[in-house]
């Protein structure tokens, strides 16, 4: 959004002025309604998976062969699995899951982040060379790769994925944090602290770390989608939840089986309930992106 | 391109890459193996199996012994090291062969499944993007960026059984998985290329979202550029103006893509390949995961992180050489 930051030169201008304040209201337009549509969609999934469970008296786990892949119907809106259970229970259930571990995984890996990158900004010299070489050492790894090695190694469960996700992806918030606490140490109001008298720790942690906050926060929202991502990936390879906690992965492993009989309503609906939190969580971010630097907005998402 | 190109520069860089690649790989070749060390993974019982259960104490120390476990991290990670280098990467306990032979009887598949998929992404993200770049907020390019971004949403493997359902399935017309039809046994051009289509282009589709953002986002600030005005004031045409100047300035940060996307690649590769099963790397990746074939797995993720450094000098080449005010400092 170039046309906005750098002012249209005269050549251009006739047209510009006959397009450009429409364009701007319809843009500020767009935006609200993708807040409000996002702030519904991520609300609207967060009750369902907090309140559905203890509220509806109903067993997700339990069989009924008697009505087993039925296709989508009003009875069942997202049809039933190969064994009779009603699908759009067993999403909200896997979402819950799902989201649970993301969230947790999002919350450990930016604690490690922000630990790490204040540390390595604040104590700077050859402890930030160090640190930072080996965030570019793990980083070098994929991290599906590497979430595979850890989980192959500890034997699966919710701690090891949750542990993998987290030790994969603080790579990104420390990078993020350390870039602001190294811009950051330079404002006057840092030399007014130091030459106060304050000490390394205390300028830290009270004036350095509450001013990157907002951007820590900022990377830990956009890093729950992707920690539900990688938890259901690697249980859709078979590495990740057991089956008696099944998460939108599981969901989607187990119903290969019957997608290659032509059933594709188990396997559809668990994806859709990842994709559309995904998508109503990355347009939360990028309205508060927005908000926290103006200036470099970009439509990159994600 | 009539430049001639900075041969001694680009060789440098390398040679620096090279030389900062090797702490690295050091670092994760001995981090896999402290992974290994501290889990509960004992690979005296994976190697007697059910055996295990029965064998006497005696016997399993025997073969504690002989496999060389008993000795400290740092000797068995220099040994495994050593012997890397001279080409012996260990037995693969799932595919009862050297993992040498399996890294390369399966890396061409891989390669060519990736390239294939690569090639898709990188020509139907930069067309899409130019043509969405071209008038943004037409009905085209909101259409188009709407699926990109839940594309970028939707895990690879979930799009490839979606894939299969539809083509394999419902219209019939392509193989499901694997790398031939089951009743043959010798590999032909025609049935590898049938299979390849769909795992390649799944994987290519996975990736679009990020080589069309980018070509969208880069022509679309282009056309504002000056260079821009002054081409469509001089009175070019204006698919000389879109290709010829708009495109080739917005493609200089997709360039850094293509090498910086091999992670990704890799993840996708690793989802796809067993979706399909497709004989690749990633697929036996997987298969040494789910078994906890160690040597195996070791072996693969070092080649990983390679093919990643790799990705990294090859995106900073492709940008120093687009782009001259960059250079090759790196």
């Amino acid at each position: 959004m170039a046309d906005r930051v750098t002012p249209a030169p005269p050549a251009t201008r006739a047209s510009r002025t006959t397009r450009a304040p429409r364009r701007l209201g319809a843009g500020r337009q767009a935006r609200r309604v993708r807040l409000w549509t996002s702030a519904l969609i991520v609300g609207a999934v967060v009750l369902t998976v907090l309140l559905v469970p203890p509220l509806v008296q109903l067993d997700e786990q339990a069989v009924d062969l008697s009505r087993k892949l039925l296709p989508p119907s009003w009875d069942h809106p997202f049809g039933t699995d190969d064994v009779g259970r009603d699908l759009l229970f067993r999403c909200v259930y896997g979402l819950r899951v799902s989201l649970l571990v993301g969230l947790v995984a999002a919350l450990v890996a930016t604690l490690i982040g922000t630990a790490v990158g204040a540390a390595a900004a604040s104590l700077g010299g050859w402890t930030d060379r160090v640190v930072m070489r080996i965030v570019d050492a793990f980083a070098s790894v994929p991290h599906l790769l590497l979430g595979i090695f850890i989980v192959a190694m500890f034997r699966p469960g919710v701690w090891p994925v949750i542990v993998s996700v987290a030790l994969t992806h603080w790579l990104s918030t420390a990078r993020i944090v350390r870039s602001e606490v190294l811009s950051l140490r330079s404002r006057p109001y840092i030399d007014a602290a130091v030459s106060g008298g304050a000490s390394r720790w205390r300028v830290t942690v009270r004036h350095l770390l509450p001013a990157v906050l907002p951007q820590a926060g900022l990377a830990a929202v956009l890093m729950v989608p992707h920690a539900m991502w990688h938890e259901s990936a690697l249980s859709f390879l078979g590495l990740g939840l057991p089956s008696h906690q099944a998460s939108l992965g599981n969901l989607v492993q187990s119903a290969r089986s019957s997608l290659l009989a032509g059933d594709w309503w188990p396997t559809l609906f668990p994806g859709l309930l990842l994709i559309v939190p995904t998508l109503a969580l990355a347009g939360l971010a990028g309205v508060w992106r927005d908000r926290l630097n103006p200036r470099r907005r970009s439509e990159l998402m994600l | 391109m009539s430049r001639r190109l900075p041969w001694g520069a680009m060789a440098r860089m390398t040679g620096r890459r090279a030389l900062a690649a090797v702490p690295v790989l050091l670092a994760v070749t001995f981090a896999v193996f402290a992974v290994a060390a501290a889990s509960p993974f004992d690979p005296v019982k994976a190697y007697a199996g059910t055996a295990g259960l029965t064998a006497s104490q005696e016997n399993l120390d025997q073969l504690r012994a002989n496999l060389g476990v008993d000795r400290p991290l740092v000797a068995r990670w220099w040994e495994w090291l050593t012997a890397a280098l001279h080409g012996d990467l260990g037995d693969s306990s799932v595919m009862r062969r050297p993992v040498a032979d399996v890294i390369t009887e399966r890396i061409g598949w891989s390669a060519l499944l990736a390239g294939t998929a690569f090639l898709v992404a990188i020509l139907l993200g930069t067309a899409l993007g130019v043509l969405a770049g071209r008038r943004r907020g037409g009905l085209l390019d909101r259409t188009v960026s709407s699926v990109a971004y839940t594309l970028e949403a939707a895990p690879a493997f979930w799009l490839g059984l979606l894939a299969i359902w539809f083509f394999a399935l419902k219209l019939g017309a392509l193989p499901a998985g694997g790398l031939t039809d089951t009743a043959s046994d010798t590999v032909t051009f025609d049935q590898v290329a049938a299979h390849l289509v769909l795992p390649a282009l799944v994987l290519g589709v996975s990736q679009l979202p990020w080589f069309f953002l980018y070509v969208r986002q880069g022509v679309g600030d282009a056309l504002d550029e000056d260079s821009v005005r002054g081409a469509r004031a001089r009175g070019l045409r204006e698919r000389t103006v879109l290709l010829g100047h708009a495109l080739r300035s917005g493609m200089l940060p997709m360039l850094t893509l293509v090498g910086s996307r091999v992670p990704e690649l890799i993840t996708g590769a690793l989802l796809v390949e067993t979706v399909f099963s497709w004989p690749g790397i990633a697929a036996a990746t997987v298969q040494a995961a789910t078994s906890v074939d160690f040597p195996l797995l070791a072996a693969l993720t070092v080649l990983a992180t390679a093919a990643v450094l790799l990705g990294n000098l090859l995106s900073d080449l492709l940008y120093g050489l687009a782009d001259p005010r960059v250079g090759f400092d790196g």
